[in-house]
């Protein structure tokens, strides 16, 4: 469990010379009773992880297609503690790796600590923060290191080197690159500047790279995951989700996973 | 700036106590690094602090009277009340104070183009206003529950060259605003500043605004000193975000004599759950890169706020309001929306002076606290803008619309 899982799960996919992909699902969108088999599904599918969003009224690192799905999240009821009740419940036949994604205030709220042991408790493995940069993690990366959960740091493309270089040194699990200057969301091009960001990042990081933000495609997902690890597709799941569209979903991962055509 | 000598904060972390910080996404950071060293620069620049000070007399129409209200004073009956006419100031509010520094070191930043957030539409304007004068592009984005409420200042912004654009997330108002030009802000980093709009946000932006507003406590000291040979017991601001208030209360920290008040928006009454009591009643929290206080539920979502006046309207506050009540130096009560606009008509008929409704509130306080006052005492309301843009909103509610 934890931080060690997550490097297993990833060791086993690049040895069998697939790119990571790591699908993002937002709790409780299409109600929390279907949780179990969301994630089961994704892990059929081929992804090395399951990045899953918590609910938060003010997400200002996400696009319009995340932010509706949280709203129909809350609508449902959603809530950290429901979430992490619910993750408890099949925390003993889960093998996928689960990363928890949401915003400082609710773990605030909720108290770091409790939210680490709680964390502990039903299997979470890694967490990812957008808005607790370096400046201010420790109140809540102590609480994860200790109970060998991975804090999963998040580089940027306005990031300095000596910040990058920091960021890549510290994080847990994999590195999360985010790969446009904006927020979350399908976009449709990234230049010859992201991939020379990835590059610098897979050279300073122990741990693998993985790229996020405005990743929609398997063309794309193949393009980045050639000068890094892997990718995290986000809006693109969410919507496709949403709509039932389970076979493209499935489609998008499996075109992702071989290494770019000719290379 | 001056520098205050046992009053310290922020720290070299950007925290008042233990509020405030740069709670915000990585990509933000290298921007708020960058800031925090050009403003830290810019003040230490004596061309800067001219040219700021130019603009704030030739162009804002500083220094603004302390006016002895000798009316209001019979009235509420106990100490002298005087107003610091922060409604006299060009577009009508503080506001401005801080604009036109932030957009001269927009300029001096090298960038071109300013996003800001808006609610009734006060620093919309203030800030469209600024970016007019010194050839800035401006985008305001602005709730469209504000801009259904607020027409004439949606107007006013793009009759001074500014991009209004609607914000429909979530209770389409201020809170709602602050995450878009965020949002907005992490896509166009590279060649935009954000104004923001008071004294919240992640460090440097509690600091800065307070800087740049607090002309309004410096200049209410030397005059208080000039026209009564004293400085006043008591001191009163509304606040929302809380930027009139920094500006008023900074300098007057260190002044132990002064008792300082800070009055926030009790909507129907705090008991019903519908007010903008941010410190009276919320917890602490992290909205918008920093740690005050804030309303929320059990679940750490953050709450509506409610409010007669579209600029208290805000769940959260600025830190170092956050840090002044917790160590006791400012007292915080809040005045509902019925008592302000007593207030409101009450300053209307006896000095021809028509408050914002903001600003009605600090005076609804005043005179529950001036009856508690002797008559040898002073006290000062800050009278942070003016009522004009409340007056259609007022006649409905006293018509029962």
């Amino acid at each position: 469990m934890g931080k060690e899982r997550i490097n297993q799960a990833f060791r086993e996919k690049q040895q069998a010379g697939e790119n990571l992909f790591v699908p993002y699902i937002m709790a409780g969108d299409g109600g929390l009773e279907q949780l179990e088999e969301r994630i089961s599904f994704l892990q059929e599918c081929g992804a090395a992880a399951i990045e899953l969003g918590i609910p938060f009224s003010d997400p200002v690192a996400d696009g319009p297609t995340i932010q509706e799905a949280g709203i129909r999240s809350r609508e449902n009821g959603t809530t950290l503690a429901g979430v992490l009740k619910r993750l408890q419940k099949f925390s003993e036949t889960r093998t996928i790796p689960v990363i928890l994604m949401t915003y400082f205030n609710p773990i605030l709220n909720y108290g770091p600590e409790k939210f680490a042991a709680d964390c502990r408790d039903a299997g979470v493995d890694g967490v990812i923060i957008p808005d607790l940069p370096m400046e201010e993690e420790t109140i809540l990366a102590q609480p994860l290191t200790q109970r060998e959960i991975a804090f999963i740091r998040l580089a940027a493309m306005t990031s300095t080197p000596d910040r990058l270089k920091k960021l890549a040194k510290a994080s847990e699990g994999f590195l999360y690159a985010v790969s446009v200057t904006g927020t979350t969301g399908a976009r449709t091009t990234h230049d010859d500047e992201v991939k020379a960001y990835l590059q610098t990042l897979k050279e300073n990081s122990p741990v693998p790279v993985l790229a996020g933000f405005g990743v929609s495609t398997a063309e794309q997902a193949r393009e980045l995951s050639s000068h890094s690890d892997g990718v995290i597709v986000g809006s693109r799941i969410v919507d496709l989700l949403h709509r039932g569209e389970t076979e493209t979903v499935k489609a998008l991962i499996k075109d992702s996973l071989q290494a770019k055509v000719g290379s | 700036m001056r520098q205050l000598t046992t009053y310290t904060m922020p720290d070299s972390t950007g925290r008042y106590g233990s509020f405030g910080g740069r709670f915000v996404p990585e990509l933000l950071m290298p921007a708020v690094i960058e800031l925090e060293k050009a403003y830290e620069e810019a003040i230490q620049d004596p061309a800067f602090i001219q040219e700021l000070d130019e603009l704030l007399k030739q162009y804002v129409g500083r220094e603004t009277p302390l006016y002895y209200a000798e009316g209001l004073s019979k009235k509420f009956g106990g100490p002298d009340i005087y107003l610091k006419r922060e409604d006299l100031n060009h577009t009508g509010a503080h506001k401005i104070n801080n604009t036109i520094g932030q957009a001269l070191l927009t300029k001096r930043m090298g960038k071109k183009k300013v996003v800001a957030e808006t609610g009734a539409g006060q620093h919309g304007v203030a800030t469209a206003t600024v970016c007019a004068l010194m050839d800035l592009e401006c985008v305001v984005f602005m709730g469209e529950e504000d801009i259904r409420r607020q027409k004439l200042n949606v107007f006013r912004m793009e009759l001074l060259g500014a991009e209004v654009r609607s914000v429909s997330q979530g209770s389409g108002t201020l809170k709602d605003a602050v995450n878009e030009a965020l949002r907005y802000w992490v896509s166009h980093v590279n060649d935009t500043h954000y104004i923001i709009g008071s004294v919240v946000g992640p460090h440097p932006f509690p600091k800065m605004v307070r800087d740049f507003q607090s002309v309004i406590g410096e200049e209410t000291k030397r005059q208080a000193l000039e026209q009564s040979g004293k400085l006043p017991d008591a001191v009163v601001a509304c606040v929302g975000g809380g930027s009139n208030a920094m500006g008023m209360f900074y300098p007057f920290i260190q002044e132990e004599s002064v008792r300082l008040y800070g009055v926030e928006a009790g909507g129907a009454g705090v008991e019903t759950g519908q007010h903008a009591a941010t410190l009276s009643s919320g917890n602490i929290g992290v909205l918008h890169g920093a740690l005050s206080h804030l309303l929320q539920d059990s679940d750490g979502q953050i709450q509506e706020a409610f409010s007669i006046s579209a600029g208290l309207d805000y769940p959260g506050v600025g830190p170092e309001h956050s840090h002044l009540k917790d160590n006791g130096r400012v007292t915080y009560q809040s005045i509902t929306d019925e008592e302000a606009l007593k207030a409101f008509q009450l300053l209307s008929k006896t000095e021809g002076i028509i408050p914002a409704l903001e600003s009605a509130h600090a005076v609804a306080y005043a005179g529950k606290l001036a009856a508690k006052m002797n008559k040898d005492e002073s006290l000062v309301i800050c009278l942070s803008g003016r009522g004009d843009k409340d007056v259609e909103q007022v006649k409905d509610r006293l018509e029962g619309n």
